[in-house]
């Protein structure tokens, strides 16, 4: 029996299958997967699920394939994802790149396990926050997204759908092993009372059209391949016709857009939780699994009497700068618990500057925080 | 400005214009490629084999990967995607199977194809995804200036096998066809006339088809092998090329300076990925 894209009711479910209901809410009807644990089930249920509706599950090859094949089935039209974990997100980055290059919408999500290398392919880790930012080679701009439960895996990938839409780039949905491996209730909501973005498409005719020539958000308006423009597309720079043109002086514009396509939009892509915030004289910042233990946390403090806020990032890239700027202003400090040796800290340290102390508690990953850690680094602050 | 100047104006720019033009990004000329290279013929035969073959034009999408036949994407005035090295055939498998309505061709070198990209071809090949790929094959990596490449044959020296190729090269006709292709030719460019036909059969057929092209490449293989200038290659293809259509492929390794089996090795008729995925019975049948 084939049931519809969106499973409108209530469900018990894991992050992972989650995620692949909330990228099939979204309209995605192309994943190009290859196995790796904790993600695999993701890639299951979709290909599962993707007959059902009438889109397309391949298991390609390697990584690298199924990054490439995203970018495929994007230009023809259909909006693709694809999951992975640490040593397939190493593999993708190249081809995340030439995503970011040629500005293609798509979703990964990263079910986040415990690295370097083969590491803790069951148990759960959130190191690969820095690469998600920086994975791969040169300058751009990026969106990543933490959710904490199955229910926010289902939202985010369809948040993740809807930037990467309007953005037109590759947008990750940085789960970890807990989340993508738990169960828990997840509640979809009718189809039409869920939102979605579609990308920018041209108005322009065959032969007046420039691929690449930004509109006033910097976002170049798409066209789908088959429809008669005879673009070209490279992952070369290039001018806004989509030619190569490796000068610096077509180079230097191009990297300047692909980042502030997401700096100067990122007031529309910010999205994070604030818990008593108003007084806080200590702010924990978290995300993903680590942030349900820090609330923990954080109303234990209050039940002690201890003035504790808790900032939990949604929106992990761009990182909220400025938000943390201005608790920094009125902060005796901030705890940073995180699942590797101190990642997102780091840019909590660089927005809060010298004056507030940050300090890290960091996880070396395979299992996440006792909330004691987190006490220990708090009553540090308060000392 | 006197009539006659105009006319002969005019009359200069209808000689100049090439009846492939059309088909050709010529804002972009002129090309990257050296003097006597053969991927310019591989694609004037391209050009005209897409023409032949009465496909819309517009529902034709080429990619290629990097390196000098990776550039051909870039001179082609149809919708096309200059991938990252080697990945041209899963950005292309992603594309057919989103949109089937398109012809999608993969037109990129041996070094691309079938070293970095190997295994995205003989996985494509398996699959019989629907695409047509045109695979230029120099015997060496050109764009990095002359480096040892899965084609290099026996002995042949290159920048990196500055001592003579130690290595057993790939038989890409054998290595596609035994992973499934439904069409396998190869010819040199030297053939432009079967060439074209072979890809005009290539572009019509349904399924993986795949055209290995050898071609000249006089500014490195040949000066590297001391082999002579572009012509002179041609003649060695003329000399030494023969047609043996439907060839076992366990016999068309190619040697150093030694006999090229040209012609076309397999054109069989089997389902494609899509076909069957299109047969699956959601929940098992029941």
């Amino acid at each position: 029996m084939s049931r519809e894209a969106v499973l409108t009711g209530e469900h018990f479910m894991t992050g992972d299958e989650a995620a692949a209901e909330g990228g099939l809410a979204a309209g995605c009807r192309f994943f190009g997967g290859y196995p790796i644990t904790p993600a695999t089930e993701v890639a299951e249920r979709m290909a599962e699920r993707l007959p059902e509706v009438g889109g397309i599950y391949i298991q390609m090859e390697d990584e690298m394939a199924s990054m490439n094949a995203l970018l495929g089935a994007s230009w023809g039209g259909v909006k693709a994802m694809t999951s992975t974990s640490g040593p397939g997100f190493s593999l993708m980055m190249e081809n995340f790149g030439l995503g970011i290059m040629t500005e293609t919408p798509c979703v990964v999500v990263n079910v986040q396990r415990g690295g370097p290398s083969t590491g803790l392919p069951t148990l759960v880790g959130q190191q690969d926050m820095m690469q998600a930012k920086w994975g791969s080679h040169g300058d751009y701009g990026v969106i990543a997204l933490a959710p904490n439960s199955p229910q926010e895996a289902f939202d985010f990938t369809i948040h993740a759908f809807n930037f990467s839409e309007q953005y037109r780039l590759p947008v990750f949905v940085m789960m970890d092993e807990s989340v993508g491996h738990m169960t828990e209730k997840v509640v979809i909501p009718p189809a039409d009372q869920i939102k979605l973005v579609s990308r920018p498409i041209t108005k322009d005719k065959p032969g007046k059209y420039l691929p690449f020539k930004p509109d006033k958000n910097l976002i170049p308006p798409m066209i789908e391949f088959g429809e008669g423009y005879r673009i070209h597309v490279t992952g070369l720079t290039h001018d806004e016709r989509g030619y190569p043109d490796v000068s610096p002086e077509a180079h230097r514009p191009l990297v300047r857009r692909l980042v502030e396509k997401i700096e100067k939009n990122a007031d529309k892509i910010y999205m994070f939780d604030e818990h008593t915030l108003d007084d806080a004289e200590v702010v924990l910042i978290s995300y993903g699994i680590t942030s349900r233990i820090a609330q923990q946390v954080a109303n234990e403090c209050r039940a002690e009497g201890k003035k504790i806020g808790h900032l939990r990032l949604i929106t992990c890239w761009p990182f909220p700068f400025a938000k943390v700027r201005e608790l920094a202003d009125r902060v005796k400090g901030f705890v940073v618990p995180e699942i590797n040796m101190g990642q997102m800290s780091l840019e909590v340290e660089r927005a809060a500057g010298r004056g507030v102390p940050t300090i890290c508690v960091p996880n070396g990953g395979g299992e996440v925080h006792d909330p004691e850690e987190i006490h220990q680094a708090v009553r540090e602050v308060t000392r | 400005m006197s009539t006659t100047v105009v006319n002969e104006k005019e009359r200069v720019r209808e000689a100049l214009h090439h009846p492939k033009d059309t088909m050709l990004r010529d804002e972009r000329l002129p090309h990257i490629w050296c003097p006597t290279c053969g991927i310019g013929t591989a694609v004037a035969c391209f050009v005209e084999a897409l023409r032949e073959s009465g496909i819309p034009e517009e529902k034709v999408v080429v990619i290629s990967g990097i390196g000098c036949t990776g550039r051909v994407a870039g001179y082609l005035r149809l919708d096309s995607y200059h991938t990252t090295h080697g990945r041209a055939l899963p950005f292309a498998t992603g594309l057919c199977l989103a949109k089937p309505e398109l012809k999608v061709v993969v037109f990129s070198g041996d070094g691309d194809i079938v070293a970095i990209g190997g295994n995205h071809l003989i996985n494509s090949a398996r699959r019989n995804m629907n695409i047509t790929v045109i695979c230029v094959n120099n015997f060496i990596y050109g764009m990095t200036g002359g480096q040892l490449a899965p084609t290099t044959p026996p002995t042949a020296k290159t920048t990196t096998s500055p001592y003579g190729n130690t290595e057993t090269p790939f038989n890409v006709p054998h290595l596609v066809a035994s992973c499934g292709a439904t069409y396998v030719a190869r010819w040199t460019v030297l053939h432009i006339r079967r060439l074209k036909k072979a890809m005009t059969e290539a572009l019509k057929k349904k399924g993986f088809s795949f055209i290995e092209v050898i071609a000249p490449c006089s500014t490195l293989y040949a000066r590297k092998n001391r082999l002579g200038t572009g012509f002179d290659l041609m003649k060695f293809y003329h000399d030494n090329s023969e047609i043996r259509h439907g060839a076992d492929t366990c016999d068309v390794q190619i040697g150093f300076q030694d006999k090229i089996i040209v012609g076309k090795f397999v054109d069989i008729e089997k389902p494609t990925f899509l076909e069957r995925y299109k047969e699956i019975k959601v929940g098992g049948g029941k």
